[in-house]
């Protein structure tokens, strides 16, 4: 049999049918759902008289929307509650099970899917939210979709789709001390530009990617929509399947040792052939720091901003202008010098309990510098927060000056009220520096949880090992 | 859906590469549960020199005199042309809607992020993918000529020039089908519906462990 990679499997074990140009129609076998992207889908089924096809596939959760603080009055933003509570009264209507606000279990919808085992091995999984390529670190084929999209998988079960090209990133040898997942996917972008993945399936393997925890692969393959790749995926090995056992959504019994059997299928054969192939050597990745408004304007945190005049092509120089002009730096800057005013550990990318153990790490027993107007930790998940507060972790934030937030999406993307003002300038663990992003005129620079929490006690970036 | 044939329309240059679904509507607008509405915003922080929230009488906002589509020339733009990885980002539908909303019915751009490129279909929008080197000549033929157009026919999947030139280009002839006849795609997989039971039938026994819960 001819060998296979591991999105060649995904896509074939769920083809119900094929369009003579290609266009297949896809089974769907999870289907996530926030507050922002489904209104219109549920408004839709309901003016055609259609109900979901399999209620039982769905999970929803407000994240996008809600308080991180004060959340026992409710949501303020009359706009906001209405929106949190259309999903609640839709959830409802047709039978959906959704963790609300207040729910223990509540956070960013890419956290709890994988925490719940809702996202599994083999499945397809879709939300209506680009960052759903984070649940390919669990070999699912998993991808965001727009609202109508949204609609067409409840009504049908199924998604028109064709298959992208495959792409393998091989980042093989040894990563250095204190270089995470975040740097080997803000590298990747840098290397390959925030386009370099479109029309692909990317499929991170090697040695390094091995060695990364569930958490770190969730990382990277976040992170992969930054590429342009709609989905990014790893293939099963036994911490994959670690992570998932006697998890509330987790086969059990008999079905647990079948569903294992399966998995273990479900990585590429050898010999499998991919459209592009590209290999890392993971001893060259250094710790990242973005400067510009998009996540492939990045340097490492021992390097400068680069000078738009150093570049040829006139479209990337005018871009660089642009972006420089709108954050406020000037060519040849060191990234050490930089100083900030906010840092927001948190996100779909970086808010699962390793990334708050490593910036806790850091944090310890030091406090924020005395320019930082803000610096607050928003756990991914209430699971997320209540382990960290077993651990302790809250406190050591807490004493260093740090706020302690209730989960969600948050300054992300600040639909809620956590966001900069004009001009002020972010260490960020979230996944885009686009322009008002994080608030109108607010200046976010992209890193690690690490680099945040370095750069909340020195008051501007620093490589964590050279603190005092 | 509407129908998209073909259509002969003012082309507006956004000379930026990488616009973010971000930047084509901010997140403030998400808010709304409807689908319609989004036109005035689109853009919003560039085109406008204040903070926009939903709720506000936008025509009594300051507008950006430097922003492109303020300017008079393009006035009832139809055709938005723009550069690289257009679209990235959110997977936000709210991005085509907006653009719709506001009368953009077609993007010319040299590639597309992909989410957006598929959520324009489904709007009755038609994305375009030119070679480079074409879109920097587009751009500076539609700087240089005020009142510059372009004449798209989906059907023989060209763009002509108003020299007369037909550039062609590639669109997937289901998605085709879909756009010019303004099909709803649900009612479209709908009708395999016994194919997909059959599917799931034999998924349910291959994989019981998928069906959990409250869906066995």
């Amino acid at each position: 049999m001819k060998a296979r990679n591991l999105y060649d499997k995904l896509w074939e074990s769920h083809v119900v049918r094929q369009e003579k140009d290609g266009t297949a129609l896809l089974y769907i076998d999870r289907h996530l759902v926030h507050e922002v992207t489904s209104p219109q889908a549920f408004e839709g089924l309901r003016l055609a008289g259609r109900k979901p096809w399999r209620a039982g596939s769905v999970l929803a959760v407000a994240d996008h929307n809600v308080p991180t603080t004060l959340r026992a009055g409710g949501i303020q933003d009359p706009i906001s509650r209405l929106q949190v509570d259309t999903l609640d009264a839709n959830c409802v209507d047709y039978g959906i099970e959704e963790f609300r606000m207040n729910d223990l279990r509540q956070g960013i919808v890419h956290v709890v899917g994988p925490e719940q085992g809702a996202t599994l091995p083999g499945m397809t999984v879709v939300c209506g939210d680009s960052h759903t390529s984070t649940h390919g670190a669990f070999a699912a084929l998993a991808f965001g979709i727009g609202t109508s999209e949204v609609e067409h998988v409840l009504a049908t079960q199924c998604l028109l789709a064709r298959k992208s090209r495959s792409m393998r990133i091989s980042v093989d040898g040894e990563l250095s001390h204190g270089v995470t997942a975040k740097d080997i996917a803000l590298y990747i972008i840098g290397s390959i530009g925030t386009a370099g993945g479109t029309g692909y399936a990317v499929e991170f393997a090697g040695s390094a990617v091995q060695s990364l925890s569930m958490e770190g692969r969730m990382t990277l393959c976040n992170m992969a929509i930054e590429a342009g790749a709609r989905a990014g995926m790893v293939g099963v090995d036994e911490k994959t399947i670690e992570y998932i056992r006697g998890r509330p959504f987790s086969p059990k019994g008999e079905g647990w040792d079948a569903a294992c059997s399966y998995w273990r299928t479900l990585k590429s054969d050898e010999g499998a052939m991919f459209d592009r192939e590209i290999a890392i050597d993971a001893k060259a990745v250094k710790p990242q720091v973005t400067w510009g408004t998009s996540p492939e304007m990045v340097v490492s945190i021992d390097g400068s901003v680069p000078d738009p005049e150093d570049v040829q092509d006139s479209v990337k120089r005018q871009g660089m202008i642009r972006a420089l002009d709108y954050m406020g730096l000037s060519p040849n800057r060191k990234i050490e010098e930089i100083a900030i005013d906010k840092v927001f550990i948190g996100s779909c990318t970086n808010s699962r309990i390793e990334d708050l153990r490593a910036a806790a790490q850091v944090v310890k027993g030091r406090h924020v510098a005395k320019n930082i107007k803000l610096a607050m930790v928003v756990p991914g998940s209430g699971l997320v927060k209540r382990q960290a507060e077993e651990e302790g972790l809250d406190k050591i934030f807490t004493e260093a000056g740090f706020e302690w937030r209730e989960p969600g999406c948050s300054m992300c993307l600040a639909m809620n009220d956590d966001r900069l003002s004009a001009g002020e300038r972010c260490a960020s663990t979230s996944n885009r520096n686009f322009e008002g992003r994080q608030g109108p005129g607010g200046r976010t620079h992209l890193v690690s949880p690490e680099l945040a929490a370095a750069a909340a006690v020195a008051g501007h970036f620093i490589d964590p090992g050279k603190l005092s | 859906m509407k129908a998209f044939r073909h259509l002969d329309g003012l082309v507006v240059p956004l000379d930026r590469p990488n616009v973010d679904t971000d930047a084509i509507i901010p997140k403030q607008f998400l808010k709304s549960i409807r689908r319609s509405g989004f036109g005035p915003n689109l853009f919003d922080e560039w085109r406008y020199l204040d903070h926009g929230e939903p709720g506000m009488d936008n025509s009594r906002r300051p507008v950006n005199p430097d922003f492109v589509l303020n300017e008079k020339r393009y006035q009832g733009a139809q055709i938005l042309l723009g550069r690289e990885n257009f679209g990235c980002g959110s997977s936000r539908e709210h991005a085509p809607w907006a653009l719709e909303d506001y009368g953009i019915r077609a993007i010319i751009a040299p590639s597309f992020a992909d989410i957006f490129y598929n959520n324009c279909f489904k709007n009755g929008l038609l994305p375009i993918v030119l070679d480079e080197k074409i879109v920097d000549r587009l751009f500076r033929e539609a700087f240089e000529e005020e009142g510059y157009r372009l004449l798209i026919d989906l059907d023989s999947q060209t763009v002509k020039t108003p020299s007369g030139e037909k550039l062609a280009f590639e669109v997937d002839a289901f998605r085709k089908h879909c756009l010019t006849e303004g099909l709803d795609d649900i009612g479209l997989t709908l009708i395999h519906r016994d194919e997909i039971r059959a599917f799931e039938a034999a998924r349910k026994i291959e994989q019981p462990w998928l069906f959990n819960g409250n869906d066995k």
